[in-house]
């Protein structure tokens, strides 16, 4: 029934003498998503407003879901186009789209009209009334309310005349590539996926990076983590994951640094390959899923230990989150099952039992300081030996 | 060098029941229930297997029923003995080391209201044979008991636990899960009393997908698969005529030389075993030499995790199980191994190795000398 689709979008709208930079990476980003998509689409910008056409038959659930992973996007309206043949006829294809839409015709409308073709016989307030003595006629059981009703019925009388009434909410944000791109610390957790889901979500684009630690840690955790930037990318574009193999950096910290700090020696230590990483791919920023004490690496004091080795910005878009409510963001974006996986990842395969909860940046830089002979030396290797791997969504 | 010692998860096929099964895919893949030449071809294929497994078995060709594997063959032999015998009894009896594919189906039978007594096991594995008598009651309609345990190889005393079983209850059926020890050993079940023999065809250098159940003619049965009625109406679906012309070529295979092949199988277990108890502090789980099963060997390495020298060995080209997975998150310990009474700091870091009549000395003694060379080095990096 429905043959296209309009596109609101919120924040763009603001926007200034550069809006048209915004409108255009969303149509780019539409066109990104529909690929992935049965039938041919249509993406075009009409008087500050995108449509979607469909040019052949396509699956409206898959088209909706697609829609619903781009960034910018707060709303998506599914629109039926009929041709203009003379009022009367439009009042009984109007009726009939209500009896398609809302079996159940118990309900308060209201019709909006909106004439951006002046020649057509009939103004907006005409076809208001009209239409809406059309309606009361075929369905005595509905009724109008102008303020706030059930329905609002919008018509558009263009070349071909729209009409649409619903509105499925899209993610909101601001289009992917309109705000340069950050490097995501991902482990394999419930976390990171989300925190890159955030930023993703603010028009950013994201490269990722992971900690491998063979024999510690299985090819299955790896892939598991190949599979969370697949499920993010199907929001953010491809991503390109960063694999660092990091057993022999972790091998050394155990042997010459005290257990309860290993944790937070290790955590510095991967935000510097992260951050080297980062200004080599032109990153702007760093991303991690740290959250204000949901372990001890994660206190206010460990995070300032982690954070004073990085010169770019750190965006901890979780700082504020309480567990379940990232466990909530992780379901809606549907990484939480796969994040649940039970595969080791290095953070966990030597934690101490009593890892140090407000560690002293003096202390930790004396214990570093143990491992001046071999760190720079393990981390170029561990440079050199990064695995690209290019993971993007297909469906 | 790759050396694949985890023979118990799943074996490499032979090359020549490939090329049968390919043969049949491409070539002779008519649907036995056709009523014209192809089909007929393909009906040969099935009775040809089905003669084979016959002979091996000592019983009629018309007991042996194919499956998708031996799971399912276990998955029939318990629920469908239980349907058609409820009327008879409720009781059931297992072992507390059974494989999932028997453990929790007797779980989905106690939700159906019956009662299934778990029998215990020694140290090494072994159900003793008075507790099965004091279990057996005139409400047990089925006895369910492994041949051979997949996670230390243990050997149940099948013909002696058959012989009880018949003498306290005669109606009683005995269902014996040979998937691990089917292709080690020459099991008769005429003789050892087994109403019922699960048997998987990856296992014995066969394809997967495939595997098949004795099924005693004298028993009463109910499938649980419905449709056209193949297999005698047991268990309905197009035969997967394939695999079935390969597992009956793989048992062909197997069987032609078993006695030497095992005989070899022990002596390379012996060396390994030898090699590894230089190594401080390891434990052989079970028993060892004629009294196990040939191929398996569970060892507990103290200090260190399953996991991390399973994936160690991995990186030198070896491959083998962990006796339990497990994850910081979410441990999961094997059943077996705690009730043989493996202690608490081993449960998570004991490995099985498992062989295969492909197994070579040198492959052993390569993996024996990576073993040397890697675990004291795991060691030194002690976990809490």
């Amino acid at each position: 029934m429905f043959t296209a689709f309009l596109i609101k979008y919120a924040e763009i709208g603001v926007k200034g003498k550069n809006r048209y930079l915004f409108e255009d990476a969303l149509v780019q980003q539409i066109k990104y998503a529909l690929k992935r998509c049965e039938g041919e689409f249509k993406v075009h910008k009409t008087q500050g407003r995108i449509y979607v056409d469909a040019l052949t038959a396509f699956d409206f659930d898959e088209t909706v879901d697609n829609l619903k992973t781009v960034f910018g996007i707060s709303g998506i309206c599914p629109v039926v186009y009929v041709e203009d043949e003379g009022f009367e006829k439009l009042c009984e294809r109007v009726v009939q789209y209500i009896d398609d839409v809302y079996p159940d015709k118990n309900k308060t409308f209201k019709i909006m009209a909106r004439r951006a073709r002046k020649n057509y016989p009939l103004d907006s307030m005409e076809i208001n009334r009209e239409m809406g003595g059309a309606v009361l006629d075929a369905y005595p059981e509905m009724k109008v309310d102008v303020h706030k009703p059930d329905i609002e019925l919008n018509i558009e009388v263009r070349e071909k005349i729209y009409i649409y009434s619903e509105m499925i909410p899209g993610p909101g944000g601001m289009p992917i590539g309109t705000a340069g791109k950050a490097m995501l610390l991902l482990s394999g957790g419930i976390d990171s996926p989300v925190a890159g889901y955030m930023i993703a979500k603010r028009g950013v684009k994201i490269d990722a990076v992971y900690f491998h630690a063979p024999p510690y840690t299985s090819e299955r955790a790896k892939q598991k983590v190949a599979d969370l930037a697949k499920l993010v990318s199907r929001y953010t574009g491809p991503i390109y994951l960063h694999v660092i193999n990091f057993t022999d950096i972790q091998l050394y910290i155990y042997e010459k640094c005290p257990h309860e700090e290993l944790t937070i020696i290790m955590r510095r230590i991967m935000m510097r390959i992260a951050e080297q990483i980062a200004k080599e791919t032109e990153c702007l920023g760093l991303i991690t899923g740290e959250s204000i004490g949901q372990v001890a690496s994660q206190t206010m004091h460990s995070l300032a230990a982690t954070n004073e080795v990085c010169t770019m910005p750190v965006y901890r878009p979780l700082i504020g989150f309480d567990k379940q409510e990232i466990v909530e963001a992780a379901e809606k974006i549907n990484t939480y099952e796969t994040s649940i996986l039970p595969y080791e990842d290095c953070c966990t395969i030597f934690v101490a039992k009593h890892p140090v909860t407000k560690p002293n940046l003096n202390m930790i830089k004396k214990h570093e300081k143990n491992l001046e002979e071999k760190l720079d030396e393990l981390i170029k290797t561990a440079l050199e030996t990064d695995e690209l791997m290019i993971v993007q969504c297909d469906r | 060098m790759e050396v694949y010692l985890d023979n118990s998860a799943t074996t490499r096929s032979f090359e020549d029941v490939a090329q049968l099964v390919t043969k049949i895919m491409c070539r002779d893949y008519g649907n036995p229930s056709s009523l014209h030449n192809k089909g007929m071809e393909a009906e040969q294929y099935v009775r040809q297997a089905k003669e084979i497994i016959a002979k091996n078995l000592k019983v009629n060709e018309k007991e042996i029923f194919f499956t998708s594997g031996g799971t399912e063959a276990d998955n029939i032999a318990l629920i469908g003995s239980a349907m058609a015998n409820y009327r008879a009894g409720r009781h059931l009896i297992t072992t507390k080391i059974e494989h999932p594919a028997v453990l929790q189906t007797m779980r989905y039978l106690e939700e159906q209201g019956f009662r299934v007594t778990y029998l215990p096991v020694d140290k090494n594995g072994l159900i003793h044979l008075e507790d099965l008598q004091n279990a057996i009651t005139k409400d047990t309609i089925l006895v369910s008991i492994m041949h051979t345990n997949n996670e230390i190889g243990a050997l149940q005393p099948i013909a002696e636990a058959g012989n009880l079983i018949k003498k306290m209850n005669p109606n009683t059926i005995f269902h014996v899960d040979a998937v691990q020890g089917f292709g080690k050993f020459r099991i008769y079940p005429k003789r050892m009393n087994i109403d019922l023999l699960s048997v998987s065809g990856h296992k014995i250098h066969g394809p997967k997908g495939v595997g098949f159940l004795y099924i005693n003619e004298k028993i009463k049965i109910k499938p649980i698969v419905y449709g056209g009625g193949q297999q005698q109406g047991m268990r309905s679906g197009t035969e997967n005529v394939p695999g079935i012309a390969g597992i009956g070529m793989a048992v062909e295979k197997i069987y032609g030389s078993l006695e030497e092949d095992i005989d070899r199988l022990y002596e390379i277990k012996e060396h390994f075993i030898k090699g590894v108890e230089k190594i401080d502090a390891v434990k052989i789980n079970g028993l060892r030499g004629r009294e196990s099963a040939p191929h398996i060997v569970s060892v507990s390495i103290r200090g260190v995790r399953s996991e991390v020298v399973l994936h160690a060995l991995e990186e030198k080209g070896i491959y083998v199980s962990a006796g339990s997975a497990c994850a910081a998150r979410k441990p999961q310990t094997s059943e077996t191994l705690k009730a043989i009474g493996v202690e608490k700091d081993l449960l998570h870091s004991t490995i099985r190795f498992s062989f295969s009549i492909f197994t070579t000395i040198e492959e052993i003694d390569y993996t024996l000398q990576t073993m040397y060379d890697m675990i004291p080095m795991l060691r030194r990096y002690a976990r809490y």
